[in-house]
């Protein structure tokens, strides 16, 4: 008779999680009994809620281990991951508290649940140690996404980024699965560290098809939700419909979320592929941030121009994957932070550039912007060049980190392509800049004064790019020390 | 090292930020009490700078007043500043010229004064920062962060073709930058694998051996953005257009020191980083600055609009001080030093004269003017100065730093040198042709007549400009002690490391791994 084993419940380990994931239901219960007034009330209870998640994620820190019969994977990678995302998680419901006003659908207590959930989701991602425990936490984050992409029911962009964002989603998570399919025919498990040691006591079935097949379409899957070319062609259209808060939630924390996935898979499962993926990457990495960055420059809208942004970034941090080193996987978990700080304030000023029910996302309506409100002009440029790599922001320090390293490995036309970009982007990012101060407004736009948690996280996310970019000492010992536990 | 136990190039490279806090403070309607509290900080660091100057010890040839703290310890970044009589002089030209910055722009800016200030008083943290920087990536961080006041300078309140020219100005250098950072990501990797050290200590790095054919490339990347920020010919395009477009105050920032930065790079980092690759380089940068000269000097000569004939001129100038570097012998390379000081003054003087003409006139075309003198006599006197200066006529200080370049020249680089002299006349001929067509001739023009003097004000803008022409003129010795120490250091450290490696050449020993070797093998021996 099989022995039954119950797995000792080890809540310590998940408490953050399980502190997002508790905050989600409270709120949808707290919606259901609040009246009119209380619905106001309930960004700021999950603001708590993600608060007392951090909290407890540095408090837990270091006692890192294997949860859940190998299921979670409790470590340092694992905590700087829920680290970004618990970040980003904040920053976008302080954003979305004052992005009620521009649009009053977001004022329900679905919005915060499905954002908690998804968070909840992306976070599990960053440190499930087991292929099917990736696909749940990477469909729990998804339909979430899916939901809030559709968030303006009355909008045609937003209905469509949504079904878009679906259906698409919808094919690359089969692709995923099939890819995990067919690695378990050939392994017989999917645990990701004993897939690790099988394939390095095997390596003569490395090479099978089954194999190959396997990981060719987990390529495909995890590309789609990094923006990797040439799956990247959803991002725009999504990221344009979805309403401006949602954007910046995805656009750092599913791919933070997404990439710890790819790095943990291909790091600790696939090791010994490691010469055979990494040419396929080389070429993913240079064409994703080239074609990112070429297309962006022809963008006049600020929402599509970030997406392509989005999409280069994506290229930049697939050299850090490729040099693949411990140190470049350090330089990855930096660069995302930093990353998410920049694009997330991006979008807050984004979302800050509209009225009841109308959004100015042209370019040409930051035209002045920067010295009628000189708080969003200011905060903008510093994100902006932040992402542009400019120091002395998180963004340079990034790119230094990765660069580096990857003249460190050998891989100096990498470098040099990626210099390249960064100088592409320039262009882009500058002609923001220069609108926002060198030119005169074309048409009058009228914008609420930025609310006092919109200021917050503004000065919250600006603080941190220019923290990363000054003194980036703490957070790369966090990130080199996070790196170097990775199961 | 540090003689005033005292972390002075600190509080001097930062205490404008100091002074962009308090400005942030103040209602941007009270527009004087803008101005006065940024001419009050300007004024406050031209003064704390001041010790610099009289504690540094004129005997030594490595950093004074050292500071140093870990950046990131893991990475081998730290905070590592000092000066020697390279990088003193031009570090005191920076505190010089920001009030006078600060002053000429009193009512020549009238619209987002506070801003104005504010991007004035980053800019001068930012190149002082990149002049005391000893680590490179500090460095680098202060190079980038120059380009993004002075891009703001130009695009808010220049010209009107002025998008154009900060779009261009800040990619043109941007795109140099890049590839020198790579650069010296290769050479910390390069360092870490000889000696076993992660650091971007600029002092370290110097002591690396790098393999001749890594130091060829390594050495294009560092030319390449300094020549493009110098700028040298063929790279000199974005300067006219930036120049042109920029408020007063942003062409003489642009010009006393922003330019400096491209030679000060080649001396402080280019050469002594890649001594071998130099020498094979002096014949291209050679020919270059002598093209430089002649070129920058036959299109100013053409220039219908005064600005843009000061701008060219520079190009000519900064061909001089290139070329004096690269003579490579002490009157060359203090001649080039000298020379960047003078350009500074001279130039910035000019573009201040530029400037207040175009404040009461609108019009900077030469041919809008004419007999100005008669109106303007103390504008006129100032002018001459600065035109004399500028010709390098003997009593000022032009003529210091251009015979001892053309001295140094023609010991080493004769060929050059005689093409090089040229570019004295033809600079004598643009200046006074243009003084002769704006200043003398008939007063025709109605315009012209009722034209006011020079102000208080701007007389005090001027005045210590003028002062130094001269003083620089005929003291030149006091200048020069200072840097000696520094410059002969220098020299000694790129003639014996060129001599290392051509010996290492001849006996097979420069190859990659020979050279690695022999580094490993000087790391277990120290």
């Amino acid at each position: 008779m099989l022995e039954f084993v119950v797995p000792a419940l080890n809540l310590k380990a998940i408490l953050p999680q399980l502190i997002l994931a508790l905050t989600a239901l409270t709120v949808l219960l707290v919606d259901v009994f609040a009246g009119k007034d209380g619905k106001t009330s309930l960004g700021g209870l999950s603001l708590i809620g993600v608060v007392a998640a951090l909290v407890t994620l540095f408090l837990s820190r270091g006692d890192f281990e294997s949860a859940y019969a190998g299921m979670l994977a409790v470590d340092g990678f694992g905590f700087f991951i829920t680290l970004i995302i618990c970040l980003v998680a904040l920053l976008s419901i302080l954003v979305a508290i004052s992005y009620e006003k521009v649009c009053p659908e977001i004022r329900s207590g679905e919005f915060y649940s499905l954002l908690l959930f998804a968070a909840f989701g992306m976070s599990f991602m960053g440190s499930a140690s087991n292929l099917i425990m990736i696909f749940v936490a990477l469909e729990t984050m998804s339909i979430s996404i899916y939901v809030l992409a559709g968030f303006k029911r009355d909008n045609l962009k937003s209905i469509e980024s949504a079904l878009k964002y679906f259906l698409l989603g919808a094919f690359a998570s089969g692709f995923l699965l099939f890819g995990f399919a067919l690695i378990y025919g050939a392994a017989g498990t999917l645990d990701i560290v004993k897939l690790g040691s099988f394939f390095t006591a095997h390596p003569d079935l490395l090479h099978q098809p089954l194999v190959m097949g396997g990981v060719a379409l987990m390529t495909v899957g995890f590309g789609f939700k990094i923006a990797m070319f040439p799956f990247h062609m959803w991002t725009p259209d999504v990221y344009e419909g979805a309403p401006s808060v949602v954007t910046g939630f995805m656009a750092t924390g599913v791919k933070a979320a997404a990439f710890a996935a790819l790095v943990r898979v291909f790091f600790v499962a696939f090791a010994a592929l490691q010469t055979d993926w990494t040419t396929i990457m080389w070429i993913a990495a240079l064409l994703t941030m080239t074609v990112g960055n070429l297309i962006a420059i022809s963008q006049t809208n600020i929402k599509r121009m970030l997406a392509y942004s989005s999409i280069a970034h994506a290229g930049y941090l697939l050299i850090g994957f490729v040099v693949g080193s411990e140190i470049a996987r350090s330089a990855i978990l930096f660069y995302l932070l930093g990353y998410a700080f920049a694009n997330i304030g991006a979008f807050a000023v984004i979302s800050a550039m509209g009225s009841k029910g109308e959004e100015y996302n042209e370019l040409s309506d930051f035209q002045g912007v920067g010295f009628k409100y000189p708080m969003l002009g200011l905060t903008m440029s510093i994100f902006l060049f932040s992402m542009a790599g400019i120091p002395p922001a998180a963004g340079f320090m990034g790119k230094f980190f990765i660069f580096s390293e990857a003249i460190k490995a050998g891989y100096v036309w990498l470098a040099i392509f990626g210099v390249i970009n960064s100088v592409i982007s320039l262009y882009y990012y500058l002609g923001v800049i220069v609108r926002m101060y060198f030119k005169d407004p074309e048409r009058e736009i009228s914008i609420a004064a930025p609310a006092g948690t919109l200021v917050a996280a503004l000065s919250l996310a600006a603080f941190g790019v220019l923290q990363m970019g000054i003194f980036p000492s703490y957070v790369w010992d966090l990130a080199r020390a996070s790196a170097k536990m990775l199961m | 090292m540090n003689q005033l136990g005292f972390p002075i190039i600190s509080l001097v490279a930062f205490f404008p930020i100091f002074g962009v806090l308090i400005l942030m403070l103040i209602d941007k309607k009270a527009e004087d009490t803008l101005r006065g509290t940024a001419m009050v900080f300007a004024l406050i660091e031209f003064f704390i700078s001041l010790p610099l100057l009289f504690s540094f010890q004129n005997g030594i040839a490595g950093m004074q007043f050292v500071e140093r703290y870990n950046w990131i310890k893991s990475a081998g970044l730290s905070y590592y500043v000092g000066i020697d009589g390279i990088s003193l002089w031009i570090v005191m030209l920076t505190t010089f010229l920001t009030p006078i910055c600060v002053l000429c722009s009193w009512t020549y800016i009238q619209k987002r004064v506070k801003e104005f200030m504010i991007c004035l008083l980053l800019l001068e943290t930012a190149m002082l920062g990149a002049l005391v920087s000893l680590d490179l990536i500090l460095f680098y961080v202060f190079w980038e962060l120059m380009l993004i006041p002075m891009y703001l300078l130009i695009g808010v309140w220049g010209g009107d073709n002025r998008i154009y020219a900060a779009v261009k100005f800040f990619i043109y250098t941007a795109a140099g930058s890049v590839f020198m950072l790579l650069s010296i990501f290769y050479l910390y990797y390069l360092n870490y694998k000889t000696t076993g050290v992660f650091t971007f200590d600029l002092l370290e790095l110097y002591k690396l051996n790098i393999p001749v054919s890594v130091q060829f490339w390594l050495c294009t990347a560092f030319f390449v953005s300094f020549a493009i920020k110098v700028p040298m010919f063929p790279l000199h395009t974005w300067l006219p257009d930036a120049h042109v477009q920029a408020p007063t105050a942003g062409s003489v920032i642009l010009a006393g020191v922003l330019l400096k930065m491209g030679t000060y790079g080649f001396m402080r980092f280019a050469i002594p980083l890649f001594p071998y690759a130099t020498k094979q380089f002096t014949p291209v940068i050679a020919t270059l600055a002598v093209i430089g000269i002649i070129y920058g000097a036959l299109v100013a000569l053409i220039q219908p609009d005064m600005k843009k004939l000061v701008a060219y001129s520079s190009v000519s100038h900064l061909g001089y001080v290139m070329l004096g570097i690269f003579a490579f012998n002490m009157q060359g390379v203090e001649g080039g030093l000298y020379q960047m000081l003078n350009h500074g003054i001279s130039t910035g003087a000019l573009f201040l004269i530029v400037g207040m003409l175009y404040e009461r006139r609108h019009t900077r075309m030469i041919k809008d003017f004419g007999g100005i003198a008669r109106v303007m006599p103390i504008y006129a006197t100032f002018f001459m100065i600065a035109t004399l200066s500028s010709i390098a006529v003997p009593g000022t200080n032009g003529f210091v730093g251009e015979f001892m370049i053309l001295v140094g020249a023609f010991r080493s680089l004769p060929v050059y040198a005689i093409f090089a002299t040229s570019g004295a006349i033809l600079g004598a001929l643009y200046m006074l042709w243009m003084y002769q067509r704006v200043m003398f001739q008939p007063l025709d023009k109605e315009e012209n007549k009722v034209l006011k003097d020079l102000n208080l004000r701007e007389i005090v803008t001027l005045l210590p400009l003028a002062v130094l022409v001269f003083v620089m003129g005929f003291f030149p010795g006091y200048f020069l002690r200072k840097m000696d120490a520094s410059c002969e250091y220098f020299l000694k450290n790129y003639q014996q490391k060129v001599a290392f490696y051509e010996k290492g050449l001849e006996d097979g020993t420069s190859r990659i791994e020979t050279v690695l070797e022999e580094n490993n093998l000087r790391r277990t021996l120290d």
